[in-house]
């Protein structure tokens, strides 16, 4: 919402200064976005006349001028590049110093091409007055040398706007907003009464409204005899002022209107329409040519004005090209209506117009305002166009509903922390337009009809409040009382902070990529079930929710590589979506790594350089699972699992089938390829909601530690298997031979080649065997590695190693 | 006599010159082994008259004593030549470069950094942390915080929308992370503490734009919890994460659907070469919107605004991080670019604490 100063004190009788006024507009909620105050901006620059205007001595497109500043001292040589500069041109000169707003910079004393410059003939769009840069401004011959161009040009009024919240349509014209400076003590409201114009004749047209949902109020008046034209100077510069173009006299009343009382009218002329009027709901192939040059196609669910012609208007939108005004207008209909502020929403979304009279309609125009407006606007019509008025042709109901608040006056102590006397509180509603009966505890509130937006207690209280000043409200400690000191993370929460910091731990990266990818990635990880895509994506590639955080990884790490970056470890934890339900939303840890950026270290390195490989993942998931808290020792690894993961080279962490924890290896190339990527690419995926909770202590006390009085004894074995044989499985033998003595088994050594048979390898293991009892005799020890062997040569087929 | 003084000088003299402990051997075992030279001399003894054997047993005695302590000395000085020696062989190239630790390595996002600093923050107040899904009802998201249907304040959200069902519902994605409350609300009885970190969408795409964000919002019900709390609530929070003595707030009266009276707030603030100094300065910066809970909005949670009462507030945790840490484009937060990763992001070990510092 736009308005210049001098606007304002049409409406308010006020000396405070715009500072200060601009200030209080912000404190009471109608926030100032910019105040572009010309005469301000452009005080250095002032008319002067060209007094020669001579060929620049070595360029041709330049002259050198000498100019009278009107100063009263010497002439000033100015070298100037415009085409029009000459000799006698009365234009606008700025002296080196001058901030130019036009070209963001600071002039100086200048020597172009050996001529010395002392300042600049400036164009209109050097001082951001208008876009015309062709050439230095020319100003009439009796224009005031020496004079400030801003004052002398009218750019004196400091243009103000607000950026306006959605509830305030009555701030939508400048008589409210003056209305509401009033009420914060920055002036007298000025607020004469509208006068009825007596009609002189019947209104001619007849109106029908068919559907008063659609339509509440309808007023309507004929002017006949009008002689249209340009509007007055002062109305034009009203309109330029905030950036509207003047049209002609009828038209332009209808815009002032609009931003000075947010009574958006229409003007049809009289003599285009044909018979009488009906406010009705469109037909299916209907269009309408609108004012803004645009054919509308019109269906059912919008209202229309329409004669026996056909539609004539966008009901509370906008007019239509055949009926409107021009020069020419000799009989003009006034319409001041009322529309379905969500009718009208929802017209102007389908339709993608956005309109002066729109904006307001579908914030909710003052029904009591609907023929006041229509006599203001009568009145002006006479005063700048003449004419005779008919009777006002008045449909529906005028005045609005009566709506009554009780108010607690404690209320506003309860609510905002704050005392105010019930004398100040009926002082600012009253200027405000509210009207308070009684004395309290509880008082009868009458709403302005203009304040749509009022429908409650903590309303007045909000009025009293902005009104008052928030920074009357005193800061209070909120204490935390008795609240216990206790964790106030989920489990969840926990693991998600978990997670991200062994994952970073272990040299990954935390990326956060988007939560929607393309459907054919998310379609790889068994995602893009129809009820995840978007019915309105910002882009094809950002079209469905992820149904895993791999595909925007996998590109991450593209995007890196072709950066320049290609050894990189990145992870991410965050929601993964399986369905559209609060339930089929899952918070996963996932992570990629690319080239040398192994868990051993990043990059290549004299001390020996990995590139990351399948089991650097399992790590990875291991680590993850192992700081959420998960129960390390029941994890299943499984072969394989995941389509999207190189079969021989993938594993799925499961505790038994039904719950599968999550996935690690080396990406598929199929994977890959289809998602651009290259390989190979190692990656893991784990639910981090899938783990098991642990189960709740009633003390923080560990379990008592027990330590053996005997020493542990250590045993290596060699096996050689087949290929296929996992180590798993061999070291699961080895232990289960005596679940008490055997405390740990490692893997050792794994090889494979010469001096082994081509399909087999050879592992190695080391047994360590606790004894709980007495220190074991050789024969004793001997008597368990010979079960080790005997089982897991029976598990797993192996032999002794020789 | 004479004899066993030459052999005495003799050897002394080998012990001497003997160059290492393997040729100090040998002379030992030449003088003091079972067929040594003293050995020798010492095996005479027995047929030697006593008074004889007194005499001479004297003699060769302290020869062998001067012999064996001449070796010890010997052998320590050549056991000592030798260590010298080895060690002097023995050279490694200490300036080889070391490879990083890991750890020091992998990086925590920002964004994940500022939220443990946020939860830090409002864990000590006394508040829970409460979250919810992405993909929202529009009951949740727009109907029960008091948007009315076809209402220009919905305009205000532009939403993410998926395709309708077959009874004409559809679902969305969240645009802010207000359902929370209302779920929190429908879930809980008064009093009520919570804050509601999460991500949030909006048809939105420039350079302070961008179609995914995040918020934190907080909410507090009971009996008793006015204005003058959230005030100071804000207050002590931006003065904690900003981590400054003083701030200067300005709560400006506003609107949004879900809170009456509704208030934004700003912070004043110096920029200065890409760094933003608060507590001093001639901008004022937006940071947050806030309110006390609008009684249609407790309505509708089932709570009775005549009992109860409170108030909320919601702010961009993108946003806030970037004023912090002095990012300047929002969408490389989200870009995943490893040389931004590396410059913005935290270590692991750098864990928030209000004890050691959020930042320090």
């Amino acid at each position: 919402m736009k308005f210049t100063l001098s606007w304002l004190k049409e409406h308010l009788d006020t000396d405070e200064p715009l500072e200060k006024l601009a200030d209080k507009l912000t404190m009471i909620g109608l926030e100032v976005e910019q105040i572009d105050d010309k005469a301000k901006a452009l005080a250095p620059f002032s008319i002067a006349r060209v007094i020669s205007a001579e060929q620049h001595p070595n360029a041709d497109r330049l002259r050198v001028c000498m100019v009278d500043t009107g100063d009263g001292g010497a002439p000033v040589q100015v070298v100037c590049g415009a085409p029009n500069a000459r000799a006698g041109l009365i234009s606008v000169f700025s002296p080196p110093g001058t901030f130019i707003p036009g070209k963001n910079i600071t002039l100086g004393v200048g020597t172009i091409r050996g001529v010395e410059s002392r300042g600049m003939l400036c164009s209109a769009a050097e001082l951001q007055i208008s876009e015309d840069h062709d050439g230095i401004m020319e100003l009439p011959a009796d224009a005031p040398v020496g004079a400030p161009y801003a004052q002398w040009a009218g750019l004196g009024d400091p243009m103000i706007e607000i950026n306006l919240t959605p509830n305030r349509q009555d701030c939508t014209g400048v008589h409210g907003i003056a209305r509401d400076l009033s009420a914060a003590d920055m002036g007298k409201f000025k607020d004469p009464g509208i006068k009825p114009i007596k009609g002189e004749f019947p209104c001619p047209v007849q109106l029908t409204v068919e559907d008063s949902t659609l339509c509440p109020g309808f007023a309507l008046r004929l002017v006949r005899g009008v002689k249209n034209g340009p509007s007055p100077e002062w109305l034009q510069k009203r309109l330029t002022s905030i950036g509207l173009r003047p049209i002609n006299a009828l038209v332009d009343i209808t815009n002032f209107m609009t931003y000075d009382r947010a009574r958006p009218l229409h003007v049809f002329d009289a003599k285009k329409v044909r018979g009488n009027l009906t406010v009705r709901r469109a037909r299916d192939g209907e269009s309408l040519l609108a004012l803004d040059g645009r054919t509308y196609t019109l269906d059912p669910a919008i209202c229309v004005i329409a004669d026996e012609h056909g539609v004539e208007s966008l009901a509370g939108i906008m007019g239509g090209e055949a009926s409107g005004c021009d020069e020419n207008t000799t009989d003009v209909l006034i319409e001041s209506a009322l529309w379905n502020d969500i009718n009208i929403a929802q017209t102007g979304r389908k339709l993608g117009v956005n309109s002066d009279a729109r904006y307001r309609f579908e914030r909710g125009v003052d029904p009591a305002f609907m023929v006041p407006g229509l006599e203001l606007a009568t009145k002006m019509v006479m005063e700048l166009c003449g004419g005779t008025p008919s009777e006002n042709v008045v449909v529906g109901n005028p005045f609005g509903e009566d709506r009554v608040i009780d108010f607690p006056l404690h209320e506003v102590k309860r609510l905002a922390a704050i005392e105010v006397p019930l004398v100040e509180m009926k002082r600012i509603l009253s200027h405000l337009g509210f009207m308070v009966a009684g004395s309290g505890p509880v008082v009868k509130i009458a709403v302005p009809s203009w304040r749509t937006d009022i429908g409650g207690k903590a309303d007045i209280v909000e009025e009293i409040v902005r009104i008052v000043g928030v920074d009357k409200v005193p800061m209070t400690p909120f204490e935390r009382g008795d609240a216990p000191r206790k964790p106030v993370l989920t489990t969840i929460q926990l693991r998600t902070r978990r997670a991200k910091r062994a994952l970073a731990a272990r040299g990954m990266v935390e990326a956060v990529t988007w939560s929607f990818i393309a459907k054919p990635a998310a379609e790889l990880f068994g995602g893009g079930q129809a009820e995840l895509a978007l019915a309105n994506p910002i882009a094809s590639d950002l079209s469905d929710m992820r149904p895993s955080l791999l595909p925007g990884l996998i590109a991450a790490a593209q995007a890196n590589a072709n950066r320049g970056s290609s050894d990189v470890a990145l992870f991410e934890v965050g929601q993964v979506f399986k369905g559209d339900k609060p339930e089929d939303q899952l918070v996963a840890a996932s992570g990629v790594r690319h080239g040398f950026a192994s868990a051993k270290g990043m990059g290549r390195h004299w001390s020996g350089s990995a590139e990351a490989d399948a089991l650097d993942a399992k790590a990875d998931a291991f680590a993850v699972l192992a700081a959420a808290g998960a129960p390390m020792q029941a994890l299943q690894i499984v072969p394989g699992g995941a389509s999207w993961l190189h079969p021989g080279r993938s594993g799925t962490i499961q505790i038994g089938p039904q719950n599968v924890l999550g996935y690690f290896g080396e990406l598929h190339p199929r994977t890959l390829e289809a998602l651009g990527a290259d390989g190979p690419l190692i990656a893991f995926e784990v639910i981090l909601d899938r783990i098991p909770d642990a189960k709740q202590k009633p003390t923080r006390a560990k379990p008592v530690l027990e330590l053996s009085a005997f020493q542990p004894v250590s045993r290596d074995f060699a096996f050689i298997v087949d290929r296929a044989v996992k180590a798993g499985d061999l070291v699961r033998a080895a232990q289960g031979v005596d679940k008490k003595l055997i405390t740990g088994v490692t893997v050792f050594d794994v090889y494979e080649g010469k001096g082994i048979d081509e399909a087999k390898k050879s592992v190695a293991i080391a047994v360590t065997i606790q004894p709980r009892e007495k220190t074991l005799t050789d024969q004793e020890i001997d008597a368990v590695a010979t079960k080790i062997v005997a089982e897991v040569t029976k598990k797993t087929g192996g032999t002794l190693r020789g | 006599m004479s004899d066993l003084t030459t052999l005495e000088q003799t050897i002394l003299t080998d012990i001497a010159t003997a160059a290492d402990e393997a040729a100090l051997e040998a002379v030992r075992v030449a003088a003091l082994g079972k067929k040594g030279s003293i050995s020798a001399l010492l095996a005479t003894l027995g047929k030697m008259s006593p008074d004889e054997r007194k005499t001479q047993g004297a003699a060769i005695n302290v020869a062998k004593d001067k012999v064996t302590q001449a070796l010890t000395a010997r052998r320590d000085i050549l056991k000592s030549a030798a260590l010298d020696a080895r060690l002097a062989s023995e050279t490694i190239d200490v300036t080889l470069p070391l490879r990083d630790p890991v750890a020091e390595q992998g990086r925590i996002h920002p964004l994940s950094q500022v939220m443990d600093e946020l939860t830090s923050i409002f864990a000590d107040m006394g508040f829970a942390i409460a979250e919810g899904p992405d993909i929202e009802t529009d009951d949740y998201n727009f109907t029960k915080l008091n948007f009315p249907e076809g209402h220009p304040a919905r305009e205000m959200h532009d939403t993410f929308f998926f395709n309708p069902k077959q009874d004409n519902s559809r679902m969305l994605l969240r645009t802010h992370t207000s359902p929370v409350q209302v779920r929190t609300m429908l879930n809980q009885q008064p009093p009520i503490r919570v804050v509601c970190p999460g991500r949030t969408y909006r048809i939105d795409s420039d350079a302070t734009h961008t179609p995914q964000f995040h918020q934190v919002e907080g909410l507090v019900i009971d009996k008793g919890s006015h204005l003058g709390h959230l005030k100071w609530i804000l207050h002590e929070f931006c003065k904690a994460f900003f981590e400054v003595d003083h701030i200067n707030m300005r709560f400006r009266p506003s609107f949004f659907p879900f809170t009456e009276p509704s208030l934004e707030v700003d912070i004043q603030c110096r920029r200065d070469k890409g760094e933003i100094r608060f507590g001093e300065g001639e901008d004022w910066l937006e940071i947050l919107g806030c309110g006390m809970v609008h009684p249609n909005v407790l309505r509708a949670c089932g709570i009775d605004p005549d009992v109860y009462q409170g108030f909320a507030w919601g702010m961009g945790i993108d946003r806030i991080a970037m004023l912090k840490y002095g990012m300047s484009d929002l969408r490389q937060l989200f870009d995943s670019d490893v040389r931004w990763l590396n410059h913005y992001g935290f270590k692991p070990l750098d864990i928030p604490t209000l004890a050691g510092g959020l930042s320090t």
